[in-house]
């Protein structure tokens, strides 16, 4: 339902350019294509960082244009950011002990009563 | 969104005191403007998305605790996924992920005919994404690559109970090996540690529960978009949208990108493991 | 009378028929069916509580005149300390079962049957559901979805909340969520306690499925309502509301609200987990299968530590209303009791390990999450202390809402203090599964959120319903809930100290070494019923005040809040036209507002109010 105004004045929100969606899809075919090439080299324990820094790169490159982070509210960029800082919370007080009892847990399978 | 239903006499009066022009269909009564109705969309949108990141994150947490406690176990066994579809997946949704925001900014633009095209390519994309979904499950359950409970890699049928497949430990040992050569999906160069090692055939079936509970609840959120983008596709044909009113779009379009945003993770951490 | 006749029609009497209420997208109605919903479920859990209660009075009356065994029942199996023996339970569980069942099997317990109430059986059930309904679908909406729906867009002079079809939604799936429990409740009930601990969850023959969906549907009705109060705070405040403008109770919402969006979904992936666990065999927590059980007590207190939090603020922003309004004084440290709202929901987060002392947590893990739990005391006392600040030197008035508020600080107190015995790690390891851990809980949940609850009901039931209560009665109803329950929770501290443990079904045994904890539970058990009276007192009183009560004036308790400055009840559209606050506003100054013996109302208009 358009209303007469809509002809004359400006709509709100921030359009992103075209071209700028299309670099950053490029761009992210292009880490996709670096993560799946960077498994063919064994670098240890750092396959696992630099998969999970490429994955951490893209995100930013999708939260930031596709999902207008970068022109939208800061507010929205906060609650975003909250939402991850508690994601790392959770994962790391979990983390903090998993492996202490571990060999309780494994010495009750091996040995149940 | 057009609440007209509440729209009292009283309502209309404060309106026009406050000077403003007077509510379009598309604003709900309790907003001033557009503007405000679309922020507060917005915003409730991201509250939405990070309720969605913690749901995500017990199996996050779930895939480093095991992941951390049983590494042989997932060098073994990402070898049984298929790294090409994985990776042909990825591009899938990253395309459908482009194609959305090109859906909004055509919503933003008035362009109708552009807006109904990108929302069906994002639409195509999302069965493509979910067709190789289904092959990839159905080559899993071939070879009886399955959760821990029914985990059961001889290829044999077999009803394994949580408390039966702990018992048939030992036969898996012994098929862990052959189950890799008969799929078709494995490289041929497994690494010998892994199928050597006593461990990681043992419990196998915990890389699947994993898995299965990751990706499977990454198709769910993939089929719930499926249903909300068709209810955007339904009301852009309606033309409901213009560029005071583009907010659904906009939020059907945020779910998305985070939904691709999960893969863009599960990607890596399942079939990339090295 | 006089303010009727410039009033449009109220919106209680604004549309008409019962789709007018089940569809409605109006909060105050939504609110008002909430309350309806909860008050009956309240109902269902208080006489569970009764049944237990009785139930555990029986053999303490007549100790010493049967011998019989004393029989665990199946509480909370410390997974990884001794899975074998949680197995064990679960087998004694099965068999006690299949005894319940079959009344001519011959067993210990059958020789003795008017002995109990409950058969073991009856008995693990009636305190799983009494525990998950008071949990899932009372304490946590109370407040919030309940009062909150209905005072929140008031006291920002917003005509709704942001989004009134999710509000809608949010109390369809609680509705669709309680019957989830009802079908539990008549299809073979629940016996794994109210957390669903693994791995006792995932062998018992109960309907551990159908309460882990219905929990999960409650747990989104949550988290949409908590959606909807943030976009609500954020967009939707009335012109000229600052944030430092805010009422308490609102601050106490917002933070409520943000736990609820951060914490729920959390519990939503755990529950999912031990249904797949139990239909599929998924095996994410079970050992034998690579599992981790502690891993899942990690899951379902990362949400049901904050949970409690969900279940205290908004408690104490009710608290916080009722204190500053009927000492006729300036609530004293506003922007401290404000932040202490936000301290507590983000602390909140980083304490849930002092659940899991005893599980086989690391004792590093112990000490940080015990270290960390004396800081949320912090918060909780700033707010003690200023709510006593605001009374000093106040002119108080005993009405009924200040009652219960001056309850809540009594019971909220003990409970809080005795949580600090929980909290650190030493002691915990004593008092740990024992009937001191019931009085903290209960003095908290039930002293803490439940009296709130009831505080706030009074408070806001003039604007609710546009109809006065009768003061005694009201008192009096404060005053058996306040006796009973110190009488009831008080001796299980004394019981619990002594290593009386919880959740057994029988203890008699117990009994022979210790007679003189028979009078204490008998004690407890006529506490119980005298709370149970008081409730009947409540309801009474409300019940009267809707047939015969006063028509209530707009501003009956004389607060400088907004929902007060509207009509009693309000109409459909909230205000006649939109609040708009000046710079000099304040929600607490309430010198502008003089008592009108003639009206028995307040008159006036809050200062920088247009």
């Amino acid at each position: 339902m358009k209303t007469a105004e809509s002809g004359r004045q400006e709509g709100f929100g921030h359009v992103v350019p075209l071209g700028t969606l299309l670099a950053v899809f490029a761009a992210l075919i292009v880490l996709t294509g670096i993560t799946v090439a960077a498994t063919w080299v064994d670098l240890g324990s750092a396959n696992l960082f630099i998969a999970m820094g490429i994955a951490a790169v893209k995100a930013t490159l999708v939260a930031l244009y596709f999902m207008h982070l970068r022109y939208d509210h800061p507010f929205n960029a906060l609650i975003f950011v909250v939402g991850l800082l508690f994601l790392t919370l959770f994962l790391g007080l979990t983390l903090l002990d998993t492996r202490q009892y571990q060999p309780e847990i494994q010495a009750a399978v091996e040995n149940p009563v | 969104m057009n609440d007209l239903t509440a729209l009292a006499p009283h309502g209309v009066s404060a309106q026009s005191e406050q000077g403003h022009h007077p509510h379009p269909d598309y604003v709900a009564h309790h907003f001033d403007s557009a503007e405000q109705q679309f922020d507060a969309g917005k915003l409730g949108v991201w509250v939405f998305l990070v309720t969605e990141i913690l749901f995500f994150s017990g199996l996050f947490c779930a895939y480093a605790v095991y992941r951390g406690n049983h590494p042989e176990v997932f060098v073994y066994a990402h070898h049984f996924l298929d790294k090409n579809l994985g990776a042909l997946n990825t591009a899938v949704l990253i395309f459908s992920s482009l194609t959305m925001a090109l859906a909004v900014r055509a919503a933003q633009l008035e362009q109708r005919r552009a807006l109904i095209a990108f929302l069906l390519v994002t639409l195509l994309c999302a069965f493509v994404f979910l067709g190789v979904k289904y092959v990839e499950y159905r080559q899993k359950w071939e070879h009886g690559l399955l959760w821990a409970g029914r985990y059961h890699a001889t290829g044999q049928e077999s009803n394994h109970g949580p408390e039966a497949a702990s018992a048939d430990r030992g036969a898996a040992v012994a098929a862990g090996p052959r189950a890799g050569e008969t799929t078709p999906a494995v490289p041929p160069e497994l690494p010998p540690e892994a199928t050597a090692s006593e461990d990681a055939p043992r419990l196998v079936g915990v890389f699947f529960s994993i898995y299965f509970a990751m990706t499977g609840l990454h198709a769910l959120h993939v089929i719930g978009g499926i249903g909300a983008v068709t209810w955007i596709l339904a009301r852009a044909v309606r033309g409901d949208f213009n560029r005071f009113y583009f907010g659904p779009v906009d939020y059907v379009g945020l779910y998305w990108h985070l939904v691709d945003l999960v893969w863009i993770f599960l990607f890596p951490l399942l079939y990339l493991i090295h | 009378m006089d303010h009727s006749s410039s009033a449009p029609v109220d919106y209680l009497h604004a549309d008409r028929g019962i789709r007018s209420w089940i569809f409605t997208l109006d909060h105050k109605r939504i609110g008002v069916m909430y309350l309806v919903g909860i008050a009956a479920s309240l109902v269902l859990g208080g006489l569970f509580a009764l049944a237990i209660r009785t139930h555990l009075a029986i053999p303490a009356l007549t100790h010493g005149t049967t011998p019989a065994a004393s029989v665990p029942a199946v509480g909370e199996p410390a997974a990884v300390a001794a899975p074998e023996a949680a197995a064990v339970q679960a087998d004694a569980a099965a068999g006690l079962a299949a005894e319940g069942q079959a009344p001519t099997a011959a067993s210990t317990l059958q020789e003795t049957p008017p002995r109990y109430l409950l058969t073991p059986r009856q008995y693990n059930r009636v305190f799983t559901l009494h525990g998950a309904i008071m949990i899932f679908l009372v304490i946590i909406p109370g407040i919030p979805a309940a009062l909150g729906n209905f005072v929140l867009p008031l006291m920002l002079g917003a005509k709704d909340v942001a989004f009134p079809r999710l509000n809608l939604a949010s109390f369809h799936l609680w509705v669709i969520g309680a019957v989830f429990f009802l079908a539990v409740l008549f299809t073979g009930g629940l016996d794994t306690g109210w957390t669903f601990y693994t791995p006792y969850s995932t062998t018992t023959d109960t309907r551990v499925v159908t309460a882990a969906l219905g929990a999960f549907i409650l747990g989104f009705s949550s988290i949409f309502t908590g959606i909807n109060f943030i976009a609500t705070v954020h967009m939707l405040r009335a012109r000229g509301m600052s944030w430092f403008k805010m009422p308490l109770f609102v601050w106490s919402l917002y933070a409520t609200a943000v736990i609820q969006v951060l914490a729920t979904p959390v519990l939503g992936i755990t529950l999912l987990l031990v249904a797949a666990e139990r239909i599929f065999g998924l095996g994410i927590f079970d050992p034998k299968l690579g599992g981790d059980p502690v891993l899942f007590q990690h899951f379902f207190w990362f949400y049901s530590h904050p949970a409690v939090y969900i279940m205290i603020l908004p408690g104490m922003g009710v608290v916080s209303e009722s204190i500053s309004t009927f000492s006729r004084k300036h609530i004293f440290g506003y922007r401290f009791i404000a932040f202490s709202s936000v301290a507590i929901a983000l602390l909140g987060f980083l304490v849930w390990g002092h659940h899991m002392f005893t599980s086989g947590q690391s004792r590093l893990a112990g000490m940080i999450f015990s270290a960390l739990t004396f800081s949320v005391s912090i918060p909780s006392a700033i707010k003690v202390f200023n709510w006593l600040a605001t009374m000093y030197k106040g002119s108080i008035s005993l009405q009924t809402p200040m009652c219960y508020a001056l309850a809540f600080l009594f019971l909220f107190g003990i409970g809080g203090l005795t949580g600090l015995f929980l909290g650190a790690l030493s002691t915990d390891v004593h008092l740990h599964d024992t009937y001191f851990v019931v009085a903290h809980f209960h003095y908290v949940m039930f002293g803490g959120t439940l009296v709130a609850f009831l505080g706030g009901l009074h408070y806001w039931w003039p604007k609710m319903t546009g109809k006065m209560f009768d003061e005694t009665l009201g008192r009096l109803g404060a005053l058996a809930i306040f006796l009973g329950l110190n009488l009831t929770f008080f001796p299980q501290f004394v019981l619990g100290s002594r290593g009386m443990p919880r959740r057994y079904f029988d203890y008699s045994l117990l009994l022979d070494r210790h007679p003189e904890f028979a009078g204490l539970n008998v004690l407890s058990t006529a506490g119980a019923f005298l709370t149970g009276l008081g409730f009947v007192i409540v309801v009474i009183c409300l019940a009267h005040s809707l047939w015969r009560g006063r028509p209530a004036p707009a501003n009956p308790w004389g607060a400088a809040t907004l929902e007060w400055q509207t009509s009693s009840p309000p109409p459909k559209e909230n205000f006649l036209r939109p609040p708009v606050l000046s710079e000099s506003y304040d929600p607490y100054y309430l010198d502008d507002l003089e008592y009108d013996d003639k009206t028995g109302a307040y008159a006036g208009v809050p200062l920088g109010l247009a």
